[in-house]
């Protein structure tokens, strides 16, 4: 490598400092990329893949009937289910007469790749634009079927309408 | 009854006392606020925000923070000295604001009182001796704390403290060449008539200037605290408030750097192009002064930190090299040049 010794003015240090000031001094007013996060979320593009949604039909009724083609899809594994047969006078609760009578699904193994949505037959699981929070144990990333319900359009409209708009529209 | 006391004289500068170490304290509270905000919008992030309007509240909650903490003394350490070194720091650095003047004279019920708690005649020298005390805050904290990071940090300050007092002290003798008298209210008053000693000594300046950044062990000269070589260096055993009393002299140490730099080269309490010496001796008229040396010094607290977050840290032989093969030449010719004018000027 080649040294040159150094000029008088590289010596003197003093118009590399001015310099270099000179452009720190540019930032001061440069706009900063920072999003306060929890005032001031980031727009998710439509086809993001966060956190599982169970979906209902308009008259409230699950509609997930415990087939398990998305476990089947799923390539990590994360989803488990057990089936129950609807009683009569559960109507009004499950669309069809086989139901999911625990559905979890594992955050930690979920690699959000969005195949249960796509293997999904009837309509029951969606991805959101939402992602899994924090939390103090590994316990709290398994999911149950109560974290992943939408809310009921029947008792909850707002809560529905709210949940329904964090759907993205997927890679169709 | 020949002991006469002036009550009247102590309350008066019992008040001023306790005003300036209050402030001295707070600006010192709110430099650390300054120091992140600063580093942040250089950098093109926010800083803190969080602690009240604008994060403004960050200060008391880092300062609640570093009392809460457990407080650690090492077993192998030697107790007293380590309790002493951060004691010794942080009086050192508040006792530097005694004889500076801090405004005009102002005339409270009948008495002139001057803004000034001691306006000795060698109050220059006054300066240079307390700094220079202030780096046994740092030798015995890093002596104390037995460890061998620490020591080096302690060796690094002192001859650093040492070979920059050299240099400092020669730039600050052309000042004092120009003036004729080592009093600082003199020095301020003299640069209210013959204009600011910038104007004369833009070199001595320049050299003061960098040697304050080295004995406030400021980077590109914070080699005592080194983060990636030292592991903080001298501070590296201390925690809780003895931690906060080390920072917390630097800062001060630091605002009382500006308000000398500010006294002895821009004119102190003197605002620029007014004569506010025909206003009269009015309280407001003192305010003004004072404002007017606060502003000075945080522009110089200011660029402190903009330095800080610009330049990277010297080598220890390129500080060396600088101090002794630099600065100290430079000054001394400097000193030469100003006496030969004087001389002449004289004449």
């Amino acid at each position: 490598m080649e040294r040159k010794p150094m000029t008088l003015a590289e010596k003197l240090y003093l118009p590399a400092i001015f310099k270099g000031m000179g452009i720190t001094f540019s930032h001061l007013f440069k706009k900063k990329p920072t999003v306060s996060y929890p005032e001031e979320k980031r727009p998710f593009s439509d086809v993001f893949r966060g956190l599982h949604i169970l979906n209902r039909d308009e008259e409230g009724r699950e509609r997930c009937t415990a087939c398990g083609l998305c476990a089947v899809a799923c390539p990590a594994e994360a989803i488990t289910m057990e089936a129950a047969e609807r009683q009569p006078g559960e109507e009004h609760l499950f669309r069809e007469e086989k139901y999911a009578a625990k559905y979890e699904i594992n955050m930690l193994r979920c690699i959000f790749c969005g195949l249960c949505e796509e293997a999904c037959p009837k309509d029951a699981i969606y991805l959101t634009k939402t992602f899994a929070p924090a939390n103090y144990g590994r316990k709290g990333f398994i999911y149950k079927k109560d974290d992943l319900l939408i809310p009921n359009p029947l008792t909850d409209p707002e809560g529905y309408e709210k949940a329904k708009g964090t759907i993205g529209t997927g890679i169709k | 009854m020949l002991l006469q006391i002036d009550w009247f004289i102590i309350i008066e500068k019992f008040i001023l006392i306790a005003v300036i170490v209050t402030t001295a304290l707070i600006v010192a509270m709110y430099s650390t606020y300054a120091e992140r905000k600063i580093a942040a919008f250089l950098q093109d992030r926010r800083g803190p925000n969080r602690a009240g309007p604008f994060g403004l509240l960050q200060p008391l909650a880092d300062g609640v923070k570093l009392f809460m903490k457990e407080e650690i003394i090492p077993l192998t350490s030697s107790k007293t000295l380590f309790i002493m070194g951060p004691l010794l720091a942080m009086i050192t650095a508040t006792m530097t604001s005694a004889v500076i003047p801090w405004g005009w004279t102002i005339d409270v019920a009948g008495r002139q009182v001057p803004l000034q708690i001691a306006d000795i005649n060698i109050g220059v020298l006054y300066i240079f001796g307390v700094v220079s005390l202030g780096v046994y805050g740092i030798m015995i904290g890093g002596w104390a704390s037995n460890n061998k990071f620490s020591l080096i940090a302690a060796i690094r300050g002192a001859s650093q403290m040492i070979s920059y007092e050299l240099a400092m002290g020669l730039s600050l003798i052309a000042v004092l060449m120009l003036v004729g008298d080592l009093r600082m209210s003199t020095i301020v008053t003299h640069q209210v008539q013959h204009g600011w000693n910038i104007i004369y000594q833009p070199l001595g300046f320049l050299i003061f200037f960098v040697c304050a950044l080295a004995e406030c062990n400021r980077t590109p000269f914070d080699l005592p605290e080194a983060e990636n070589e030292l592991n903080f260096g001298y501070h590296q055993e201390y925690s809780s408030m003895k931690l906060g009393f080390y920072l917390f002299a630097e800062y001060i140490n630091m605002f009382i750097s500006g308000v000398v730099m500010s006294t002895l080269f821009f004119g102190g309490y003197d605002i620029p192009f007014v004569n506010e010496a025909a206003w009269g001796p009015h309280w407001w008229v003192g305010l003004l002064g004072f404002a007017a040396l606060m502003a000075k010094a945080f522009a110089f607290i200011f660029l402190f930190m903009w330095i800080r977050w610009t330049i990277p840290r010297f080598r220890y032989d390129q500080l060396m090299n600088l101090g002794w093969k630099g600065l100290l030449p430079l000054a001394l010719v400097n000193m030469l040049i100003t006496a030969v004018v004087v001389l002449l000027l004289n004449k």
